[in-house]
């Protein structure tokens, strides 16, 4: 059955790529436009409370964490159904992830970091539908995200430490002459935290987008022989799941890194 | 995928009217993007804390819960089959020797009723054979009488026909010194 499918999806593929070929096959490529943020309804100026499409796409992400976690487990089953199990499965990752690399006393902060990732993860797949906006490709959400995870977390250090949340940058088991320099690079290394945050979450998603469209803009050039960007784009956008899924892991799990460095900063 | 490519070829005529390069530095949408990232990150939470996280939680605690009762009550049954099984056992071994039990009862019973009946029968046959030996020694005791008359009588009656005298006492002391044993 499955192979029937695939058969007729490939013959499908050749044919629309002989027959709907564009008359004249220009090379027309705007990976970047994809990404415009535009008012949802009409006019140039974008104040700061004007409904766009990032408006729209996050709203998506809240009806979408709503329907998995709070539907899904409407039922309350002990035998979970899919959407249970699915709902379950995102709590316990993230609850394990959070006891484990953050530690026991890091379970209060379980809540704001499961917002983060059902965040950042349905962002990315609600990015992955064609014709879709993706926030997450956004420096300004990203950003936003990584300075709000970077203020919480030093703030944090400073209240259950003081002042001896410094002696994170302070390697007492390093010899004394070296302290100094290894402190300087701590701190780089410190501040450097949420920068690259923000950019390897949105620099991935973006990438992978717009290398999406350039193929899409090379199937329009090639006319007949269409097809073959047409399955780079479907071997390329399974690798984008996979990414969609790894960044908001990989924000997480840093987040988690991070925040036990504040609960615990003694190296 | 065809949507997408529409969507580029779209997209090319909206590019002209200006945020050329990446929409990503147009810092004019930033406040925006902030903006409804609050908004959201902010109702997302309060669906996470208020509703969605202690529903899951409780959904697997009480699996746990079950799960825990479950083998609980498992351990219990078994035990019960365990309790089962030995009460079984011993019913079995308790009903064994009472058959034992009343099987020698019964064989020692036997024996009494067996030995006395022996011993009866002994009894009755010594008697039956003392009465046998009295009624031997009296046919015997009248046998030997008999013999003395009838040799009396002989004697007297050889001696009268030979002409001699009836002699009855010479008579009785030779018969009775001939039959003397």
């Amino acid at each position: 059955m499955g192979k029937l499918f695939f058969y007729v999806a490939l013959a499908l593929v050749l044919v629309s790529g002989v027959l709907f070929a564009p008359e004249t096959a220009g090379l027309a490529i705007h990976p970047m436009d994809q990404f415009t943020v535009t008012p949802l309804f009409g006019g140039d100026h974008i104040a700061w409370y004007t409904p766009t499409n990032v408006t729209l796409w996050m709203f998506f992400a809240v009806v979408a964490v709503f329907a998995l976690l709070v539907f899904g487990s409407a039922n309350r089953g002990i035998v979970p159904s899919r959407a249970q199990s699915v709902a379950e499965l995102a709590y316990g990752f993230i609850y394990k992830m959070v006891e484990d690399v953050a530690g026991k006393d890091a379970v209060k902060f379980f809540p704001y970091i499961i917002t983060l990732f059902m965040f950042i993860v349905t962002a990315n797949f609600l990015g992955l539908i064609p014709m879709s906006f993706t926030t997450t490709s956004h420096f300004a959400v990203t950003g936003l995200l990584a300075v709000v995870v970077f203020v919480a977390i030093t703030i944090t250090g400073f209240v259950l430490h003081g002042v001896k949340f410094l002696g994170l940058f302070w390697v007492s088991s390093a010899p004394l002459a070296l302290r100094p320099v290894l402190a300087l690079i701590e701190v780089i290394s410190y501040f450097v935290r949420p920068v690259s945050l923000c950019i390897r979450l949105a620099g991935n998603v973006m990438a992978g987008h717009a290398v999406l469209k350039v193929f899409a803009g090379f199937a329009g050039a090639l006319g007949a022989a269409s097809f073959l960007p047409i399955f780079a784009i479907t071997a390329f956008y399974a690798l984008e799941v996979l990414v969609a899924f790894i960044q908001a892991y990989v924000f997480t799990i840093l987040t988690c890194v991070y925040l036990k460095d504040a609960l615990h900063p003694s190296h | 995928m065809a949507t997408t490519t529409h969507d580029a070829g779209h997209g090319a005529a909206d590019a002209a009217h200006g945020s050329s390069g990446m929409p990503q530095l147009d810092f004019s949408t930033y406040g925006n993007q902030i903006f409804w990232l609050l908004v959201t990150l902010v109702v997302i939470y309060l669906i996470l804390s208020r509703v969605a996280l202690p529903r899951i939680a409780g959904i697997l605690n009480e699996r746990q819960g079950t799960i825990t009762n479950d083998l609980a009550a498992a351990e219990d049954l078994k035990a019960k089959a365990v309790e089962a099984e030995n009460a079984y056992n011993k019913a079995l071994a308790d009903a064994r020797s009472e058959a034992q039990r009343i099987v020698a009862e019964t064989r020692a019973e036997i024996q009494v009723g067996v030995d006395e009946a022996i011993a009866k029968a002994d009894a009755e046959i010594a008697a039956k054979a003392e009465e046998s030996e009295k009624a031997i020694a009296e046919i015997r005791a009248t046998a030997l009488d008999n013999v003395k008359i009838v040799a009396s009588d002989t004697a007297s009656a050889l001696v009268a026909a030979l002409g001699g005298k009836d002699d009855t006492d010479t008579i009785a002391a030779a018969v009775a010194k001939r039959t003397e044993v």
